[in-house]
């Protein structure tokens, strides 16, 4: 399969990649996918709390180039955003910024489901310090 | 060295430049067609045609006569399942295979099971093997054919195929076996196997492409075949169509050449396919060899590269021309069948290269594909988070998954 020079940099120059404290409160982290099916994202955020954004992100991905890819453009995408923009992220805005072809568009979903996860994460860590 | 490095025999393997020579006069000076008796030209071309026969023949150690050209290996599995399945449906209406066969076996039964046979699929054991013993309870009095491979294409596993060839003669089972990966590798004896039928491709054994064979026995017993494509009667009647001359005379060559060097020539392609494996067993853990550690044909290594999925692992090592039984080189997003039917998990499977060696490897290209695979894999771990909680000694198979 031919990839498009996009998937190839964010595959030999992955944006963000490695790991957060996950124990931290202001980090959220997300996996999703499964070993068996061939893809695994772990995306994190880490949130400013004053200002409600998210100020860093960092990503580890099992999967093929597709998929480092996508997760690489989300961790890029999400940095700065608040979480309700963050949330709005498309995986259709992923496919067209790599132009994956069909047969990828389950890399672009994986990301997204990523970064609502982490944000889920970090959402119920922060209800937990409440309780 | 030239990059890329072609690690993909199994696949294909280049034309043999004695090969190429020995074809080349037959496109142009030499072009008659072998069925034209009334002329000089057509005997030229029938008297080659004879010799790429008693060539291929010798080649498993049959007569020339038994010899059928075809246009492929896929056509010869396609001609020895429905030829014998329609000649022989009086006796019977019961095939017997593996669910490790090459596409073009279990493509062939496929079809055959719409047209009221019925198909066993035996499993192999986790190395790729099929018993004999597992192939004896298989047989039914509605049996007429057994079709096991000599050596599997993904993980170059070779069967006991003399050991099922007794029991099928035992049984008075005709059978067949596809032997394009163990042609030129292993040695073939249609005799001492008690094969009946068997599926031979020029490409895979250094000679061109479009040309095959089909062994199809005339003694003991004598096999007959319901013909698939009908015409002059050509090939004894079982196969029409004008004879692929120059095709014939570069796989006779081509068959030449694999008996002339055939000890030398897989001694030395084994020994490159352990420093393979060994360079790489050595620098990385947990890698898994696919397959069997010694009934394997001389050119195969397939490894599972725990953590680090195949096409990723291919993308980062494009020097390399191999294949992965991974999931997303082909169009369905499932893992090799092969590697699922032997036991081996779809999380390994996800991560398995296929390196297929052959007779113009060299050491150089061995050493360099060794770095290269070594650097990427731990590349890919640095990115893997499966490595990194594998590393921290989470169990893996404890986690509940969201899949997709």
């Amino acid at each position: 399969m031919a990839y498009t020079k996009k998937v190839i940099d964010h595959y030999e120059n992955p944006r963000n990649a490695g790991s957060l404290d996950k124990n931290a409160p202001n980090v959220g982290t997300g996996m999703v996918g499964a070993p068996e099916c061939g893809d695994v994202m772990r995306l994190q955020i880490e949130i400013d709390e004053k200002t409600n954004t998210i100020k860093d992100a960092k990503f580890k991905t099992f999967g093929c180039g597709s998929a480092i890819a996508s997760s690489s453009v989300a961790t890029e995408w999400v940095k700065g955003k608040t979480l309700d923009e963050a949330l709005s992220i498309k995986n259709t805005d992923i496919v067209e910024e790599l132009s994956l072809p069909p047969i990828k568009i389950h890399c672009s979903v994986l990301a997204e489901d990523a970064i609502k996860a982490a944000i889920t994460d970090y959402m119920e860590k922060k209800k937990e310090k409440k309780e | 060295m030239k990059l890329p490095i072609y690690l993909d025999y199994h696949a294909t393997t280049p034309v043999d430049p004695e090969v190429f020579r020995a074809m080349t006069p037959y496109f142009t000076e030499i072009f008659g067609n072998a069925s034209s008796r009334n002329h000089e030209f057509g005997w030229t071309a029938e008297s080659a045609v004879a010799q790429g026969r008693e060539q291929v023949a010798q080649l498993i150690g049959a007569s020339e006569r038994e010899i059928i050209f075809t246009s492929g290996a896929t056509e010869s599995d396609n001609l020895a399942l429905i030829g014998i399945a329609e000649m022989y449906q009086e006796r019977g209406n019961h095939l017997i295979t593996s669910s490790i066969e090459h596409k073009a076996i279990l493509d062939t039964c496929a079809y055959l099971e719409k047209k009221d046979f019925t198909v066993t699929y035996l499993q192999p054991d986790q190395t790729g093997q099929i018993s004999a013993e597992a192939v004896a309870a298989a047989i039914t009095p509605r049996t007429i054919l057994v079709s096991i491979m000599a050596a599997n294409n993904e993980v170059g596993t070779i069967n006991p195929i003399a050991a099922i060839g007794k029991v099928c003669k035992e049984r008075g089972v005709l059978f067949h076996t596809d032997a394009v990966q163990a042609a030129g590798r292993i040695p073939l004896s249609v005799e001492a196997m008690g094969i009946d039928l068997l599926s031979l491709s020029a490409h895979k054994i250094y000679g061109p492409k479009g040309i095959g064979a089909l062994y199809v026995r005339r003694r003991n017993p004598r096999v007959r075949l319901a013909p698939m494509i009908h015409g002059g009667g050509h090939e004894r009647g079982m196969r029409s169509g004008t004879l692929n001359v120059p095709g014939i005379v570069g796989f006779g060559k081509a068959a030449e050449l694999a008996l002339r060097n055939f000890e030398t020539e897989n001694k030395g392609i084994a020994l490159l396919r352990d420093r393979l494996w060994n360079g790489i067993r050595e620098q990385l853990d947990e890698v898994y060899l696919n397959g069997h550690p010694t009934e394997r044909v001389s050119g195969n290594l397939n490894v599972s590269f725990a953590y680090v999925e195949g096409e990723s692992l291919m993308m980062g090592m494009k020097e390399l021309a191999v294949s992965s039984g991974s999931a997303c080189t082909s169009a369905s997003l499932e893992p090799s069948y092969v590697l699922k039917n032997m036991g081996v998990g779809d999380d390994l499977a996800h991560t398995s290269i296929r390196f297929g060696l052959g007779r113009f490897t060299t050491a150089e290209e061995i050493d360099f594909a060794i770095k290269k695979v070594v650097a990427t894999v731990r590349r890919l771990r640095d990115l893997s988070p499966l490595y990194e909680m594998a590393k921290e000694g989470i169990d893996l198979k404890s986690i509940q998954w969201t899949g997709h």
